[in-house]
Order: C-alpha cells, then structure tokens, then sequence
C-alpha cells in the first residue's frame, strides 16, 4: 500500500482539501473542474493503478449492429418481465380464477402441474434476466483491457507496523515482568476451562443401566406385528419373514428403535441344514427362527430376504447374512451375526420371547463385548 | 471547504448534489472508485467460485422461507394434512410440517426442492472451484490461508447438508441418522460418550432434531458466512490469479474493471445461477419426502442413497472388509470406523496440507500470481486426477447397488469390483495422466519450433512429399523457430492465427456488408504479422526457464 492511499479521505474535510497531501494537494479544484469525464476517470484509474491499455468501443450509436443488440436486450428483459408476472398470475390466481393448486387425489390436472409451472416461469424469467445482462455487456458496452498493477507486501509497512506493536509491548514490559506474564498465562488457562465448562452439560454417562445392551424384550413379551396383532405358528407360509415388535407401549416406534425383529419361517430344506450358533440351538421354535433386525454394521434395518439362499440383505452397505447359519455375515462390511432373539410359544399358543437378546444388537462400539 | 455557486467542480445536476451531500458525510468515494476500478480477469473458469457464492446467497433467502413452516420438533402428531395417504399416520411434527410446507403452503415445495436443489449445486461448485484451484496452482503463495478457510467451507458445507438432508425426519433422513448414530459409536474408547453427548442417550432419543436444526440454520451457516466473508476480503487484497498471456505479469492484473463490464457479467450470472435453481426446483423433483413416509427404525427403502456429496462415504463404507479389530480387555475398534472416520479423516488432512506437501517437495517457496496450465506441471496433475479416480470409485460404489440392479450385474462382483478398483484405478489415472501432460508439452514445443501444421501436402522437385509448416515466428536457417514456451495456450489450428476469414454477422440477413468485413478483415495482421503478434502470448509473463518472474518488455 503506498502513502497515498493511506490519506484518501479528505475531500470532506474542513481543514482545506491541500491539507493532508495526497490527490487533493496535486490537483486544484479548478484544475478538475477543466478537465473532461473521461480524462477523471482515466485519471481515478491511475491513483488505483489502473492503466486503461485499449478500448474497442462498442457498436456504432444508430448502426444495424447496435440496432440489433439493441433489440434483442431489449426483447429479452422484457420477456423475463413477462415470465416474472406470468409466475405472479400463476400463484395469485390458483384457487381464483385458475383451478385449485393444492393436492389432490387424482394427482393430475393443475395441481400436479403447479409448482413446475412455477418453477419454469421464474426460472425463464431469472435466466432471461441474466441472459440480457450478459448480452448487454458482450454486445453493446465497450470492451476495454485495463492493467491493474500489483502491489505485495509493503517492507515500509511491515518496519513501521512491527515498530509500533514491539515498541507497545516493550513499554508494557511484559517481557520483563514475569510474574504478569505468568499470571496471565494462568488466568487466560482459568478463564478458557471456565467457559467450555457449560458445555458439560452436554456429557452424560452411556454406561448406566447397559442402555446399548438392552430392549424391550423380556421373558412372555409377545411377538407383535406392527399393526399390533399376536403371531401363532402356522400363520406364516414357510420360507417368509414377518417384522415383529415387542408387546409393550411403543414397542414399535422410535422409542425402541432397537427392538424390530424379524421372525423367519424356514422352509423345510432350510430347517435341515439349519446351524444354529453355538449355546443358541434352541432359540428357535420348531421352523421358526427370530433375528434382530438391526444391522450389527451400521444400524439400518436388514430389510431384504431372498429365502432361496436364506441370505437377508442389508440395503445400506449390502452386508449379507445367512439365517441359517445362525444370520452369519457372509459377504459385505457388517462383522458380527445377528443376534438371535430366543422364543417359544405361551399357554395361548401366541409366540413370545424367553428373555431379551443375550448381547447388544446394532452397531459394534468400543466396549460392546465388556457389558 | 468554501462552496459558493461559483466554486468550480461544484456538482450541478440533483444527483450529483445528493452524492456530494452523502459523501461528504460518509467518506465513500475514495474506497468506492478503488472498488468500482477494480480489475477482474477474464476466464470462465474464475466464475466457478462465484457460482458458489451465489448458491449460498440462494440458499440464505429460501432456507430463510423454510423456517417460518418447519418445527424442528420429534413430539408426536397424527397428520391431519391434504394429503389423503398420509392421513392419520402417527409421525414427527418435524415431518408433519415438512409435510404441511410441501402440500398446505402455496409454492412451499416449490421452495423447499429450490434449496435442495441450490444446496447440491453448492457444493458442486465448491468441488469444482476447488479442482480448478488446485490444477492451476493458484492455493501456492501468497494464497494458501484461502486454500485452508476454501477446504474448511467445502467440509462445513457437506456438514451443513447432511444436517438439513436429517431434518424432515422422512424414512430416508432417518435412516441417514442411524448410520451417523452407529459412526458416532464406533469411534474407539470415546464413541458412546460422544453419541450420549450428541444425541443426549441412546438412538435416537428426542434432541437430535432440535440440535440438527439449530446447527443447519444458525451454527454452521454462521461460521460459513464468517469464512466466506474472509475469504473475499483475502481475494480483493491479495487481487485475482490470472493465466499467462500478452502484458500478463507477476505485477499485474489484466482484464476489466469492475464497473461496468464485470458487475453486468457477475450479475447476470447471479441471475442465470439463480434462475437455473429455481427452475431445478420446479421442474425436477427431488426427494419427495411424502413418499418414502415417517422414520421407523424397522423399514427401509432400497437403493437409500445420501445426497451426492455424501456418497463416496457412503461407498467407502461398502467396500471396507469386515475387519474389526479385537484389542486385548474385550475392546473392540468396529470395521465401521475405518472408512467414515479415519478415511475422511486422511483425506481432508492431505486436502489442508497439499500446498505445505507441494512446497516442501519443489521447495518453490516464491510467490505466484501466474498460473499454470496442467500439462505444465505432469506430477501435480497426476495426482489430483489420481484423487478423482479414487473418489469416483468411491461414488459409484455408493450407487453399487442401483447400478447392479439396472444392469442385472452381481452385487457382489460390483463390491469386489470397487475394492479392486479402488486400489488399482488411481494408479494407473495417474500413469495415464502424466502421458498426456508430457504428450500435450511436447506437442506445444512442436509447434513452437516447427509451426502450425497446414494440412498443405506439397511435392518437393525431387519427388519428396513434405507438409507445409506455417511458422509462429521467425525462424532460423534450418526453418525452426526460436519462440519459447511462456506458458500459455499455443495456436494449434490455422484459423487460431487468422487463417480464415470471419464470418459475416448476422443470422438471417446479414447485418454488415460483407466488402465492409473484408476491408476490416485485411485491416487485421496475420500470417506471419500474426504470428510476431503471438510471439508476445507465448514468452511474455513466464519465461520458460521457470522461476523468477519477468517485467512487462515494453
């Protein structure tokens, strides 16, 4: 930065425009009032070190050139007018003297076509208006090349900046009282603790009460499908899969969102070459075996079962288990099997849980095999 | 100062009074003449940042409109809404206004896929203005803090959108929330005390949205308007890079002044960017929340699939083997870890350190106001076409899934296909790229020293058949010419150097007389005039020894 910008204020001043230097010491008001527009400008761009190197003026004034740039400015901002107040009569009158906009059950006619009609126009009409502002420049105001030159980093400035800022610190005497500087090292630690303090509120204890390690299931809480109704042997066909739900308040919202199930009816090649996991052979009820149906990956619901290969197929990260195999990843990011929801049947012949999941379901994390 | 009627240069039309009585009070002119003469180098691919620009100021307008229907609430509601499918349906009051804003409000789903739409291309931009930073060389000195607040709008900017992608709490979003819940968790030893603190319990609990909410609309935009704001004001001072060229130094800035010919481009492309937005968001729709219903933690729909920018981790994730890693104590670090945490994690550190990387290898510690053109620097480019490999590997491997279902592949072979890829693609983009770099300088020589080539076969009067080279300047005994490379573009066709005529304007009837043209034509050097002409363009700016910058000759 040279002086010279360092003084640019002073036409307003009261003290007489020669008095701070700069351009109003060099030139006269007289000597500006002389001169030509053109010539303050070039004379502006100087004091900004902009040199004006070429000009291509723009189309002859009254030549069919600009006649023609003209013309089609000119058409296109008022084209972007129209679009813009098409758009106004579109939003106005929907519901007025146009048909309804809102939603219906058909979902055709102007509702479906509403809000792409709204869309279109005032897109048509914002694009149009930045066309004509780009046509307006290209075609019809001069062209010129200007040089700005480049002034970097300043050594004037850097000496006298670094004068005044050692000069304060050095009658500070900071550098010399140490006891200040200590003490203020240890207040600015103090004070910094103090104030990321309230955020401890945000800290609370994952570890009471095994939160991750527990659901809703228990020992006689009956298998539920979602739309509340109890499941016997026999209502499902072999080979499918039923998404069930502890029986309990909620049991089937995002307050246990770690609770779904699924319960499968294996086929009877599948019940022969059925290997439950270890210490897990008897979870299942005759054909029936019951899965968590969170992904021990990443949490999504494994959601997809191709029973001729007993393989149930996670859709987020597309890791593959085999039910029977005690719902063993085979293929695909996800580490640990499902767990197995041990069940059997009550003295109504409803299906219900022995007890809750023997391990954590969902996600693996640090601790998981701790609790 | 004394203003009498006859002081001379007192204004005298109203509007010049109104100015002077304005700055004589606020002391503007002299910073607002600096701004309006302000020179702005002329090359598209500078607009990409402001295409970013302008995506955030779209985004500010409508994501404001969104606030005034959307309750960032978990409570739960029966929708009682327009729409006949949904009704009764228990849900969030997060969905339920998202609902009541797409259907109940006139023009609020128009608004709501207008900032979807704006923020996909926001971060597009970002992405794109980035890539152009990098492969021309413009993060070297002096503008490395801009690279750094650059990386750190680009990293807040896919925060900032998967924050608003959670916050309809549709099926979609939240199933994007449990995957976040499960990468929280598998950070090792802090990871349930980090989702305790972010999602205040166990999954999921009723904050999240609330906190979500308050990140997406007040939080992160903050620190990004904050950013931007800066890295402006570092931009203006440090002043625009340019490409090399005739006149163009290490001193200069060549181009126009900001008023008028680059406030009329800028703003018509704040018009164009806006009206594409607003078109996107009515024509196309995107992500039709009524559609995929409530989250509930047991359903899922097939091919759920992140917004873009979220993809590669998405991809990572698939394609990371099942290894988690079992410390001694029955400590676990989940395979999950690897390649949404730790990945990202190397990725965005090498993206912040590349300019210090690059400077330490070259040891090029001057700084550069010129650019440089990617073929001129094999080794760079090569590297930064290797990071595209690697990311589109990972980006389609997000999209695995869709992509075996349409074209009947293997699931299976398209993971192993992603793994495989990832790990040989890069390598071989890069041998592959510094070919080219090394393939397009050689050429540029070629021309320098041979000429243009004509496409003229002449017979030589002993029989031999040669090509006749048009010279770019003048040549030696041997015909060779002795311009040096400077870095810029190289004609590589006849017309580049005024081999044919121009055409006669106009569409259908021509507006000028074609005699008029071909007088204006013959006006024009070229040929070899031309050519003395471009000898500027190819060894003004940066002498082809490399290094030191080199004045203006005239």
């Amino acid at each position: 930065m040279t002086t010279r910008e360092t003084h640019p204020g002073t036409a307003g001043g009261s003290t007489g425009p020669a008095a701070h230097g700069g351009p109003d010491a060099d030139y006269t008001p007289e000597q500006l009032a002389a001169m030509p527009r053109e010539e303050l400008d070039r004379l502006g761009a100087q004091y900004d070190n902009v040199e004006v190197l070429h000009v291509d003026p723009g189309p002859e004034p009254g030549s069919p050139v600009e006649k023609r740039a003209v013309r089609q400015v000119g058409l296109t901002f008022a084209l972007a007018g129209l679009a813009a107040l098409a758009f106004v009569v579109v939003y106005v009158g929907s519901g007025w003297f146009l048909p309804d906009w809102q939603w219906e059950i058909t979902e055709s006619g102007w509702s479906a076509i509403f809000t792409p009609v709204l869309g279109a126009l005032m897109g048509l009409s914002l694009t149009l208006v930045g066309v004509g502002l780009v046509l307006y420049t290209k075609k019809l105001l001069p062209h010129e090349t200007a040089v700005q030159d480049v002034h970097h980093a300043s050594h004037f400035d850097q000496v006298t900046t670094g004068a005044t800022l050692v000069g304060g610190l050095h009658s500070s005497g900071l550098a010399r009282r140490k006891l200040i500087t200590r003490s203020l090292v240890f207040m600015g630690g103090g004070l910094g603790l103090m104030l990321l303090m309230p955020l401890g509120g945000l800290i609370r204890n994952p570890n009471t009460g095994d939160p991750l390690g527990t659901t809703p299931w228990a020992e006689g809480v009956r298998l539920l499908r979602n739309d509340g109704s109890p499941i016997r042997p026999g209502d499902q066909q072999p080979g499918s899969l039923e998404t069930v739900f502890p029986a309990v308040p909620g049991g089937n919202t995002v307050e246990n969102a770690d609770a779904a199930t699924m319960l499968i009816r294996l086929r009877p090649e599948q019940v022969e070459e059925n290997r439950p996991l270890e210490g897990q052979e008897n979870f299942g009820y005759g054909d029936y075996v019951a899965y968590s149906k969170i992904c021990t990956h990443a949490g999504c619901p494994v959601s997809l079962y191709e029973q001729e290969t007993s393989r149930l197929l996670c859709p987020c990260h597309q890791s593959q288990f085999d039910v029977t195999q005690g719902a063993k990843p085979i293929f695909g990011p996800a580490t640990r099997p499902l767990p197995q929801l041990p069940i059997t049947v009550d003295d109504e012949g409803y299906f219900v849980a022995r007890s809750d999941y023997i391990e954590a379901v969902g996600p693996t994390y640090w601790n998981r095999e701790r609790i | 100062m004394a203003r009498t009627a006859t002081a001379p240069g007192v204004p005298t039309t109203r509007l010049g009074k109104t100015a002077q009585e304005f700055d004589d009070r606020l002391i503007v002119s002299g910073p607002l003449r600096r701004t309006l003469n302000k020179v702005f180098p002329d090359h598209w691919s500078f607009l990409l940042g402001e295409i970013a620009l302008y995506s955030f100021v779209i985004l500010l307008l409508s994501g404001t409109y969104l606030t005034f229907f959307y309750d960032a609430s978990l409570r739960h509601v029966t929708y009682e809404g327009i729409y006949a499918p949904l009704r009764g349906v228990e849900m969030s009051a997060a969905y339920d206004s998202t609902l009541y804003l797409s259907f109940d409000v006139r023009g609020g789903l128009f608004m709501r896929q207008l900032h979807h739409w704006a923020a996909l291309l926001f971060v597009a931009s970002i992405v794109v203005h980035l890539l152009r930073i990098f492969f021309t060389g413009a993060f070297r000195r002096p503008r490395e803090t801009n690279w750094l607040i650059g990386a750190a709008l680009l990293i807040l900017a896919i925060a900032e959108g998967f924050a608003g992608y959670s916050l309809p709490d549709d099926l979609l979003s939240g199933t994007g929330l449990r995957i976040m819940s499960a990468i929280i968790l598998s950070i090792p030893v802090i990871g349930t005390w980090a989702h305790w603190a972010v999602f205040n319990g166990d999954y999921v609990g009723e904050f999240i949205i609330g906190r979500l909410y308050i990140a997406h609309v007040l939080l992160i935009p903050a620190i990004m308007l904050g950013l931007i704001a800066v890295h402006l004001l570092i931009l203006v001072k440090q002043k625009h890079t340019q490409f090399p060229g005739p006149g163009r130094t290490e001193h200069n800035v060549v181009g126009n002044r900001l008023f008028p010919t680059f406030a009329g481009k800028a703003g018509g492309l704040f018009f164009i960017v806006f009206g594409a937005c607003a078109a996107l968001g009515g024509l196309v729709q995107i992500n039709p929340v009524w559609l995929w219903g409530p989250y509930n933690p047991a359903q899922v729909s097939a091919a759920s699939q992140p917004d873009w920018y979220v993809m590669w981790l998405d991809g990572s994730t698939r394609l990371f083997p099942a290894w988690d890693i079992n410390l001694p104590g029955d400590y676990t670090i989940p395979a999950l870890f690897w390649p949404t945490v730790v990945l990202p994690g190397i990725i965005f550190t090498i993206l912040f350190a590349y300019p210090a990387i690059e400077r330490k290898l070259t040891r090029d510690t001057a700084s550069h106001h010129l650019l440089q053109r990617p073929r001129d620097v094999p080794v760079r480019t090569s590297l930064g076409v290797m990071a595209i490999a690697f990311y589109v590997v990972l980006m389609f491997s997000g999209a695995n899934d869709v992509i075996a279902e349409k074209f009947d592949i293997s699931l299976n072979a398209m993971t192993w296909a992603g793994r495989i890829g990832l790990i040989i693609l890069p390598p071989i983009a890069y041998v592959l790229t510094y070919r080219i770099c090394l393939g397009l300088q050689k050429h540029d020589r070629e021309v320098l020293e041979h000429g243009l080539e004509t496409g003229v076969i002449r017979r030589l009067p002993h029989g031999e058949f040669i090509e006749v080279h048009q010279p770019l300047g003048p040549v030696d005994e041997h015909g060779h010419g002795q311009l040096a490379y400077g870095g810029a573009p190289v004609p590589k066709r006849m017309n580049q150097v005024g081999g044919a005529r121009r055409a006669i304007r106009g569409f259908f009837s021509p507006i000028e007389e074609p005699a008029q043209a071909e007088i204006e034509q013959r006006r024009e050097e070229h040929g070899a005039a031309a050519a003395e002409a471009s000898r500027e363009l190819t060894t003004s700016g940066r002498p082809s020894d490399g290094g030191r910058p080199q004045e203006p000759r005239d």
